[in-house]
């Protein structure tokens, strides 16, 4: 079996073993992104030389008899809205595409601290907006099972990395599904912790209370290995919990008897094809069997999710790039004898694609006096109707199972002209934002020879049981051995 | 007087006398070299997070429980959204919905008719913590006159603002207003309230009515004032500018006026800079703060007395003048000396006065004549002490002891090392002082003619003569009793 072929887990077992290198196994990943990302186009930016040098030096200390920590040698693409010390970080925008970060995101400090070595920059939908990665401002990623489908998105450079074995872990980042729907596209597993267990100190925001950087890997025990690196308090990030971490790993048992199942009948409507529903039926029954029981449930407002978060994403947006003013950093457009407004209008007319420029003009419209109370207020006070919605359903259930994604991958630029049906691939995924919740995306079938993904959503900060029912439903079925095969279809 | 009653409202942005930022823990030292003290947050970096700094809330506490505010314990921060250059996030971080305090009022002290003293409360609105913006500079003083160079050390230094309701009618009460919220702030040790450095801003608000008429007119807004006497001269200008128009039966624009210095008059802002949309929603990247109880009476413990308590207190307890207390309560600084200086002495009888004299006449009049502060003084309040001490033991006359305090104001040393280097010791010893004032009688024949004939006055030269011979070390009443004694044999 080829290194590339090996979990993240499986790798750090390699290299405790010594039967191999940590140069070794970077050399590979680099080896498969040479033969494949032409094909793919997973990366904004590959990192060879900064990957091979670190490796030599996590070998170094393993020699001198270090302990290289728990991620030691194991490679990881980071979405390019991490900032990165002194590397480039562009939010896959003409704005920031000479933006150099000066500091690390925790996240990063964190991987680093653990062993892992940052391999790239995945690419994204522009500042995270969009679902299919076809608004990179720089090339859209083809989904590896597909190369004529889209990834998802927006951490679509993430789950193509991930899928397409360019990288055993990736980072993303999750505002309203964009870990889990490209996940479940690609056929990762892909998660999204709750908000605040995983500092967002050096992510570039897009909609700040939503926002929350998350584990794209090959299975839930990597899921796991990962979430352990990055979850925890940072005093840089005020709406980080501070609490003792569980240990995630510890949680996969495999037992899952008695573990109450939720399904909300509202998951299953609003477009989801009918593939979806049985795949996901399908995983239910199958954790039945392992011991857990369904339970019906109820969440009328889930409906609203979809509107709510299209008031209240774009308007923290709007104000999160306003800073894109081109007057310290990224692009600059201005000619002589431009005002400080004509300079900001061309560079932010310049710099900004389409759906970016879209809904940075919902999100002020929402919050322009006299508009404020009917949107943006409004928006915030279905969203506790919504977070009500989970409370009450978590009081008959562990965990709630639905479709991750109502479809599987479509074709790019098939819904490019149609943004509307572009954000309904969200529709299942927006909701556990809006709520704060986790929720895990794993390979649950295939249709068509396109994955379909399971959603487990959790309650708060309990991450340990969505763990433990994905990764005991992941041991009891095939889905996650599947591989891309990285052709068109 | 005019037919006009004035009506002026007073916005305050003071900023606090923190070490470190409102947001960061970059130094709030605004006046150091050109962006010195920045990082990724003070510079509104793509990924960064503010984090409020506590120290900043006990000053804004310490300020509000001073006004009697009614203070919010669970307040929010939400952003002000406007483009500008030397704001870097294109947001202010603010309160507005829930600010730290509602209501409150300052008390200002106003001549009455009768030559009393009338109390008035000016009204506050609220008071509410945010952030300072950087600095431009354009033009001229570069060599580009069309660029602009921005200076951040002063972006996110915390502010107070303290809004005041429309409650002044003349420029005097405004005059008072500051000067009272001046001194509140200096006590309190907010803010050093340097308002040449901008450490301490107004903005007024004027607006005129007809007597009697309940109904507010038109409001203007005059910014950019520099000093104490900008703001007294704008108020004028703009009070006269709007009683021109109001006399011409034209009306009054709601708008915004700057302060022209050269030309004494206000100027209307551009209309570009007019009428912003501030789009405020909540800060989501900080979470609400809450002020417990615990929090709350530390804050009180480190309540200093304010100034007008002080000063009833100087009138009640030590006896002071009305006039003594107010001049010895001008500052904290004052005060503490001269209490500190009374604290070194045993209180003795009338030392109270004696030390306000000391303090009030010698010591301030020197400093003043210097352009010192109080801290600033060469001597410190023990070394005044024990020269007041030495005073009523009668180790010196009062004469000798001014010669002694200024030598003591020029080198810093003690009056006791003085006054011995200088042989400056009363001389009290009745034998030696007997054959002076012999000797005093024998040379002046006629002066002691006179006097035996009914001449009072001779007795003064006579006294003179002693004290010439002795170089006023004499103890006067010795010298007077002796004298006596020996005029009458």
């Amino acid at each position: 079996m080829s290194l590339i072929e090996l979990s993240a887990y499986q790798l750090t077992q390699q290299i405790k073993n010594k039967k191999s290198s940590c140069r070794e196994i970077v050399d590979e990943f680099l080896e498969r992104i040479d033969d494949v990302e032409e094909r793919v186009k997973a990366f904004v930016t590959v990192l060879p030389e900064e990957a091979r040098r670190r490796a030599d030096l996590l070998d170094k200390r393993l020699q001198s008899g270090e302990d290289i920590g728990p991620l030691g040698g194991v490679p990881v693409a980071v979405k390019d809205l991490l900032c990165t010390r002194g590397l480039r970080t562009t939010c896959s925008s003409r704005m920031l595409e000479n933006f150099v970060a000066p500091y690390d995101a925790h996240v990063v400090e964190r991987l680093a601290a653990d062993g892992a070595i940052t391999i790239g920059k995945a690419n994204m939908d522009e500042f995270a907006m969009g679902s299919s990665t076809e608004n990179s401002a720089f090339f859209p990623t083809r989904n590896p099972w597909d190369l004529g489908r889209v990834p998802g998105g927006s951490s679509g450079g993430s789950t193509a990395a991930v899928a397409a074995l360019e990288a055993p872990l990736a980072l993303g980042s999750d505002t309203g599904g964009s870990i889990r729907q490209p996940a479940a596209y690609c056929g990762c597993v892909g998660m999204k912790p709750t908000y605040g267990l995983v500092s967002r100190y050096g992510l570039i925001a897009f909609a700040s209370s939503l926002d929350q950087i998350g584990p794209v890997t090959n299975d839930v025990r990597d899921a796991a290995l990962l979430l352990q690196t990055i979850a925890g308090h940072d005093r840089r990030d005020t709406t980080s919990i501070n609490r003792p971490l569980p240990d995630y790993l510890s949680a996969l048992t495999g037992d899952i008897k008695g573990l109450r199942v939720g399904v909300p009948r509202e998951f299953f409507a609003q477009g989801v094809e009918g593939y979806v529903s049985d795949a996901v039926r399908k995983a239910i029954d199958k954790l039945c069997e392992l011991g857990a029981e369904a339970v019906e449930v109820s969440m009328p407002t889930t409906e609203y999710a979809l509107a709510t978060y299209y008031i209240i994403a774009p308007s923290e947006a709007s104000s999160n790039l306003a800073r894109y003013d081109g007057v310290q950093y990224g692009l600059r457009r201005h000619e002589p004898g431009d005002d400080i407004i004509a300079m900001l209008s061309k560079t932010r007319a310049a710099g900004f694609g389409h759906e970016v420029q879209h809904r940075i003009l919902i999100g002020t419209h929402a919050l322009s006096s006299g508009f404020y109370d009917a949107y943006y207020s409004k928006a915030q006070k279905v969203r506790t109707l919504i977070r009500r919605d989970f409370e009450k359903a978590f009081e008959q259930c562990d965990v709630l199972a639905t479709p991750t994604a109502p479809t599987v991958a479509f074709e790019l630029g098939a819904k490019t002209d149609d943004p509307f049906a572009m954000k309904l691939a969200d529709v299942c995924t927006i909701p556990v934002n809006m709520a704060g919740l986790p929720a895990i995306s794993l390979p649950c079938g295939l249709h068509d020879g396109l994955p379909i993904g399971l959603q487990l959503i959790g309650n708060l900060l309990d991450e340990s049981t969505i763990l433990r029912a994905a990764h005991a439903y992941e041991q009891a079925t095939e889905w996650h051995k599947q591989r891309a095969e990285l052709t068109k279809k | 007087m005019t037919k006009y009653e004035t009506v002026i409202g007073m916005e305050v942005h003071a900023e606090l006398l923190t070490e470190s930022k409102q947001f960061c823990g970059c130094a709030n030292e605004p006046m150091a070299a050109p962006n010195t003290h920045v990082c990724p947050v003070c510079l509104g970096f793509p990924g960064s997070l503010p984090v409020l700094n506590g120290k900043s809330v006990d000053l804004s506490l310490r300020t509000v429980l001073a006004f009697g505010s009614k203070i919010n314990t669970d307040c929010i921060f939400e952003r002000k959204n406007y483009f500008y250059p030397d704001l870097p996030k294109a947001y202010q971080i603010s309160q507005r919905l829930l600010p730290l305090g509602e209501g409150g009022f300052v008390e200002i002290e106003m001549p009455g008719e009768d030559g009393t003293t009338q109390l008035k409360r000016v009204g506050l609105h609220d008071v509410h913590m945010e952030e300072d913006t950087g600095k431009s500079q354009h033009g001229q003083e570069l060599s580009d006159a069309d660029s602009s160079l921005i200076d951040y050390n002063r972006s996110g230094v915390p502010l107070l603002e303290i809004v005041s309701s429309p409650d002044m009618r003349s420029v005097e009460e405004a005059e008072s207003y500051m000067n009272t919220l001046r001194q509140m702030l200096l006590y309190l040790e907010v803010s050093d309230c340097k308002m040449e450095q901008g450490r301490l801003r107004f903005e007024a608000s004027v607006s005129l009515r007809p007597h009697g008429q309940e109904e507010f007119g038109t409001r203007v807004e005059v910014k950019n004032l520099n000093s104490m006497k900008a703001v007294r001269d704008s108020l004028r200008a703009e009070i006269a500018r709007q009683t021109q128009l109001l006399d011409s039966g034209a009306t009054v624009t709601q708008q915004t006026m700057l302060w022209d210095e050269v030309s004494g008059t206000t100027q209307p802002m551009r209309s570009k800079e007019q009428a912003h949309d501030y789009r405020y929603f909540p800060e989501p990247d900080l979470v609400p703060l809450q002020i417990d109880e615990a929090w709350l009476a530390r804050v009180r413990d480190s309540m200093p007395e304010l100034p007008r308590v002080r000063r009833e207190r100087f009138q009640s307890a030590l006896g002071l003048s009305p006039y003594d207390a107010a001049l010895l309560t001008t500052t904290r600084d004052i005060a503490d000396y001269y209490e500190a200086t009374l604290q070194s002495l045993d209180k003795a009888d009338g030392a109270a006065k004696t030390v306000s004299n000391w303090v009030a006449n010698e010591l301030l009049g020197r400093l003043n004549a210097e352009n010192k502060t109080v801290v600033e003084s060469p001597v410190a309040p023990a070394q005044l002490g024990e020269l007041v001490k030495l005073i009523g033991d009668g180790t010196i006359s009062g004469k000798i002891a001014k010669e002694v305090f200024d030598a003591m104001f020029e080198s810093g040393r003690d009056a006791k090392s003085i006054i011995e280097e200088r042989g400056l010791t009363q001389m009290s010893d009745s034998g030696e002082l007997e054959a002076i004032c012999r000797r005093v009688i024998a040379a002046n024949p006629k002066a002691v003619e006179d006097y035996k004939g009914g001449k009072e006055k001779s007795f003064g030269a006579l006294v003179g003569g002693v004290m010439k011979e002795t170089k006023g070390r004499a103890n006067p009443a010795l010298v007077n009793e002796l004298l006596k004694k020996q005029l009458s044999q």
